[in-house]
């Protein structure tokens, strides 16, 4: 049986202003077959599935559905065309139930919640999923509500389904079993186009690849001819080696211990349980966890922004080998004993560099406490600027940019360069490779590197966990506030890593009575 | 004494009860309107303008009226008064984003002298030694009785001896609530509310919404100015005598939590919280301020209280007084 193609690309070109993001696109994606779309960030694949799903519409080029011409212009005329995308960023009402998101908008025949959630059940039945039509958004895991936009699209009738970076948010458990639902679809004869840029996954899950570089159309492959070095290769351009070099960390000495610290948020929910763990010099410890486990705590607690309940933290400071509490210290003061926190949210700019000031004015954020008269002395934070740019490669116009202009690698660049700049005996860094393409993610990777050399402890806290395998030399895990498991980087699996991230409470407890 | 009492509160009530059912409406599609007691107002004057014209239109004799033309027309006159308060409001914060706290402050200001210019004129057109008018043969149309609620004695006082626009509130809020609940509109209404980026991505036309709720509201709120001068003053304007019922409007419909069916029995609570101080003996006038108080404490204690509740059903609309720009999603 030959397959038929379900949608068809030619020559799509969109341009924004003067950037251009998709040049001459030619894509094939058939009935019954996952097709993987990969490219680093900014090589323009969610833009051109914007534009199938008709959130964009193409400057020049022709969509061809079923072998018909489709002119797609609203998201309304994509359900009509049967195409489904789900989103990075969902759009659920978090107040209503699961069954209230799904037939939002639908606007044919009767409004009836029952019947509607029964045809849930059964599309879940069907597929596998596991969901509660009545349960509330606000309720939800990442994953559960990841399922309401799949069976959201699945509701509307849609038999293509576009995923945009749908396994960002999940643990490998989640991952695995999303993976099984993708193609238990696929062999019901839907058409699945995943975008991504996490070359396991693609290997793994999907029956041809098609490469995007900068806007460009780069080719297909059949994932079972090519390899990771093949599809990095189209990826970048160039062949780059994917190894982080991971030296034996030696003359390691305690240089934190968080004793039993408890942080209790403005809601009242318990978001640090009992956490304790040592951080040691010339070592990188890693912390892994589902997005929102209290990471973002962790590291502010440490930095003094935080309230702790109970618990203390200790550093041994290397100069005075002194013993002193960072509970009783101002952030100020914990600062300038060398503990430097680059944190870089969500929203990348929220803490730590503020978007209308520029790289120069930023680098003063920090040092602002070191002049002496009321007038500001530009000279040395220009130098740092100056050093930086040069050193980590910030593209920029100049170091007189507003830094919300800059590209958010760039802004990473900036952010993670001025702590290291401050020659710090503490380094903590969450999400630094954030949407970084693959070479500044490496550049990022081996200043950690660097830092670790020279006697810095270094608390990383990433997303990608083949990257904490590489990197880290030891793991910690935490699920809801608490520490699940502290793992060797060298000898743990994803797996291991995996279920620890998803240990529930009670799991937790039992396990440490056994 | 306990029925009058009752009876008293309900009546204090109802303009309440359209105030917050129009504001509720309005708010589950995103929009803090504090235009609500300029809208009030505007709808009352604009029925006592109606009303003026067609009773002077008809001369002296009350025999010349028809009842039901002496209903209709400051009836209509009121929920068109409203409606273009709404329309300024909606076009003002959704075609043109402006501030909706600012907005609806600036239309209270403009509802409230609007309506004192009317007022004056109309009394300055009746050349009437007293500042105020008398609208007391349209008023006897509006608070007419069932004809045989005084027969059934406590009862028949109690549920059947109201005005009608009294009856109608409850049937608004009632429906209101229905509509909001059990509807694809109201789902649809409420995800505007809610989230309109997703209501958006869903295919649902946000500005519409926002536009019909809001002006769907206000229609609601400028009846409650009305029931409140043709039943509770018996047809008599004078400027500013409308007081702070607005505002109390606004008050009870975070009481209710965003229900209209919880603000039927808080718009009763309210009236007779307010007239509790006539009561109770012995109060001098200092005292009697205190007591009229007591609404907004009651509104401040259900505050606190559902904050430590913390029920996600219990909050406002998460994107009350947002403006929704499609380019931002």
């Amino acid at each position: 049986m030959t397959k038929q193609p379900a949608i068809e690309l030619k020559n799509i070109t969109k341009v924004f202003g003067k950037v251009v993001a998709n040049k001459n696109v030619n894509l094939t994606a058939y009935r019954g077959e996952i097709l993987s779309i990969l490219g680093e960030n900014g090589s323009g694949k969610t833009t051109l599935m914007n534009m199938i799903s008709g959130i964009y519409f193409p400057d020049e080029g022709q969509i061809f559905i079923d072998q018909n011409e489709a002119v797609i212009t609203s998201p309304k005329d994509a359900f009509t065309y049967k195409i489904g995308m789900i989103h990075q960023h969902f759009k659920l009402v978090d107040v209503f139930s699961a069954a209230e998101n799904i037939v939002l908008g639908i606007e044919d025949g009767k409004y009836n919640l029952k019947a509607s959630q029964d045809e849930i059940k059964k599309i879940s039945e069907q597929y596998g999923f596991e969901l509660d039509p009545e349960k509330k958004i606000y309720t939800m895991s990442v994953s559960e509500k990841q399922t309401v936009e799949i069976i959201k699209v699945l509701y509307r009738g849609a038999d293509i389904l576009i995923l945009d970076e749908p396994t960002a948010v999940l643990t490998p458990q989640e991952t695995e079993k999303l993976f099984s639902i993708l193609r238990r679809m696929r062999d019901d004869g839907k058409c699945i186009i995943i975008i991504t840029h996490k070359l396991h996954e693609v290997l793994s899950l999907s029956d041809r690849v098609s490469v995007l570089r900068k806007g460009e159309y780069v080719g297909t492959v059949n994932t079972s001819e090519t390899s990771e070095s093949e599809l990095t290769e189209m990826m970048v351009g160039k062949k780059i080696d994917l190894n982080i070099e991971r030296n034996k960390p030696h003359d390691t000495a305690d240089r934190l211990i968080v004793n039993n610290i408890t942080c209790v948020d403005r809601m009242g929910a318990t978001v640090l349980d009992n956490v304790s763990f040592t951080a040691k010099s010339g070592e990188i410890l890693g912390i892994a966890g589902i997005a929102g486990s209290g990471q973002r705590e962790l590291l502010e607690s440490i930095a003094g922004l935080q309230h702790l309940s109970e618990g203390e933290i200790f550093y041994l400071n290397p100069k005075t080998d002194k013993k002193e509490n960072l509970r009783d210290k101002t952030p100020m003061q914990i600062r300038n004993l060398g503990v430097r926190l680059s944190f870089v949210p969500e929203d990348r700019l929220g803490m730590g560099l503020v978007g209308n000031m520029d790289i120069v004015d930023n680098m003063m954020l920090r040092s602002y406490s070191k002049g002496h008269s009321v007038f500001l002395k530009r000279k040395k934070p220009k130098d740092l600027a100056m050093k930086i740019i040069h050193d980590l490669e910030v593209v920029t116009p100049s170091a007189s940019t507003p830094v919300r202009r800059l590209s958010g690698g760039n802004v990473q660049k900036v952010l993670v360069g001025r702590e290291i700049a401050a020659s710090p005996t503490v380094l903590m860094v969450a999400y630094p490779v954030r949407g970084l393409d693959i070479n500044s993610s490496y550049m990022i990777y081996n200043l950690l590197n660097e830092q670790k050399e020279k006697g810095v402890a270094v608390i990383f806290v990433g997303e990608d966990l083949d990257v904490l395998l590489e990197l880290c030399d030891r793991i910690m895990v935490i699920g809801s506030g608490k520490v699940t498991g502290i793992v060797d980087g060298r000898t743990a699996t994803k797996e291991e890593i995996g279920l620890l991230m998803t240990k529930s409470e009670k799991d937790g407890e039992e396990n440490a009575n056994d | 004494m306990i029925i009058q009492f009752i009876c008293r509160a309900i009546l204090l009530g109802v303009p309440l009860l359209y105030g917050s059912t129009g504001e509720i409406v309005t708010e589950k599609s995103g929009h803090l309107n504090l235009g609500i007691p300029g809208i009030m107002y505007v709808g009352a004057i604009s029925g006592v303008v109606g009303s003026f014209l067609y009773e002077n239109s008809c001369g002296n004799d009350i025999a010349n009226m028809n009842p039901a033309l002496a209903v209709l027309i400051p009836l209509l006159c009121a929920i068109v008064g409203a409606t273009l308060m709404g329309l300024i409001y909606s076009f003002l914060t959704v075609t043109l984003h402006a501030n909706q706290n600012v907005t609806g402050l600036a239309l209270t200001t403009l509802g409230i002298g609007l309506g004192n210019f009317l007022g004056a004129s109309l009394i300055n057109i009746t050349k009437s030694e007293l500042p105020s008018i008398a609208l007391t043969k349209t008023s006897s149309f509006f608070s007419a009785k069932l004809p045989f609620a005084d027969d059934l004695g406590w009862f028949g006082e109690l549920f059947l001896s109201h005005d009608f626009l009294t009856y109608l509130a409850i049937i608004i809020a009632i429906i209101a609530s229905f509509v909001l609940n059990r509807t694809r509109v109201g789902l649809n209404l409420r995800s505007v509310g809610e989230n309109p980026a997703t209501a958006d991505a869903a295919g649902i036309n946000v500005t519409k919404y926002r536009y019909v709720a809001t002006c769907i509201g206000s229609a609601i709120a400028g009846l409650g100015g009305l029931q409140y001068v043709m039943a509770y003053a018996s047809g008599v304007w004078s400027n500013n005598a409308f007081g702070d019922r607005g505002w109390m409007a606004i008050a009870l419909v975070i009481f209710a939590l965003w229900k209209p069916s919880v603000a039927i029995m808080g718009s009763f609570l309210f009236g007779a919280l307010c007239n509790a101080n006539n009561y109770i003996q012995g109060l001098g006038t200092e005292t009697q301020e205190l007591f009229k108080m007591l609404p907004y404490v009651v509104t401040i204690v259900v505050l606190i209280i559902t904050s430590m509740r913390k029920k996600r059903e219990h909050q406002p609309p998460a994107s009350l007084g947002l403006s929704y720009f499609r380019e931002e999603r």
